[in-house]
């Protein structure tokens, strides 16, 4: 199990840089710090005992969807966009509705008997997490497994559709 | 000692950031990233619990990260067709901002 020391210096990082994404007003500047926050975020999935997790986080988020966004900001060549007047009221129904509801889940996780309890140890190896996973894709969630596959057929298909110009 | 709490309120506080970016924030590639936000503090608790639960042979319960690689595969889907709308509209209206964008408005 992870020291109490990496858990927050990972939590934090990732917290801190997801809060930057919001506040940014440069959207390259919010990429890379989604960059960095799911950097963290693949630590403490690694900390976790979730290898093959945490790096298809970082081949997957921090490589090729961060790659798409910075891409695209690039192409549409967006700058840091002028300080509009901005709307009190409802940016305050929307500060009042997030705090409501993270003391929800403050309550809730804090009801919750088990999530005082430690992570119990574990006897074996988590090393072979990749062959677990492969087996379980290929037997118990084999429908699932190729329902994703025309899922993403049909993103990929709707994406060329999407860009294509009109002539 | 970290505690599965810990876990819990973390990603809870990442999900309330995601959150407030999709109320808060005014621009359509901002509000994606948001949602990325959101899907990965799922995916946090979905592993906690994983490996909270020990099975008899002492393994993870290796359900949850199936159903993980399940999310990180449609957000990708879902960022790459988002996407695409976005450079579909920003041919059209020259602008990324949801405010500009108000036909459907009621």
């Amino acid at each position: 199990m992870i020291s109490p020391f990496l858990f927050w210096i990972f939590a934090l990082m990732m917290l801190i840089f997801g809060a930057a994404v919001i506040i940014n007003r440069n959207p390259v500047a919010s990429a890379l710090s989604l960059v960095v926050s799911f950097l963290g975020l693949a630590a403490l999935f690694l900390s976790l005992d979730a290898y093959f997790i945490g790096i298809i986080q970082v081949l997957v988020y921090a490589g090729a969807i961060m790659v798409l966004f910075l891409f695209i900001i690039m192409l549409l060549d967006l700058r840091a966009e002028k300080l509009r007047k901005i709307n009190w009221i409802a940016s305050a129904g929307g500060i009042a509705v997030a705090v409501a509801l993270m003391l929800q889940i403050f309550s809730v996780v804090g009801k919750f008997s088990a999530a005082r309890e430690k992570f119990p140890p574990l006897p074996g190896s988590t090393s072979d997490d990749v062959h677990r996973i492969g087996l379980l894709l290929f037997s118990n969630y084999n429908l699932p497994f190729q329902v994703i596959g025309i899922v993403i057929l049909v993103a990929t298909v709707g994406v060329v559709v999407l860009s294509r110009r009109e002539s | 000692m970290v505690t599965l709490g810990h876990y819990l309120i973390v990603s809870g506080m990442l999900f309330t950031i995601g959150f407030a970016g999709v109320m808060l924030r005014r621009n359509i590639i901002i509000i994606l990233m948001a949602l990325e936000l959101m899907l990965n503090a799922a995916n946090l608790s979905l592993v906690a619990f994983s490996r909270f639960h020990v099975d008899p042979t002492g393994a993870p319960n290796y359900n949850a990260q199936v159903f993980v690689f399940f999310i990180i595969t449609v957000a990708a889907a879902e960022v790459a067709v988002g996407l695409a709308i976005v450079v579909a509209l920003f041919r059209l209206r020259q602008t990324t901002h949801v405010e500009d964008i108000a036909t459907l408005k009621f």
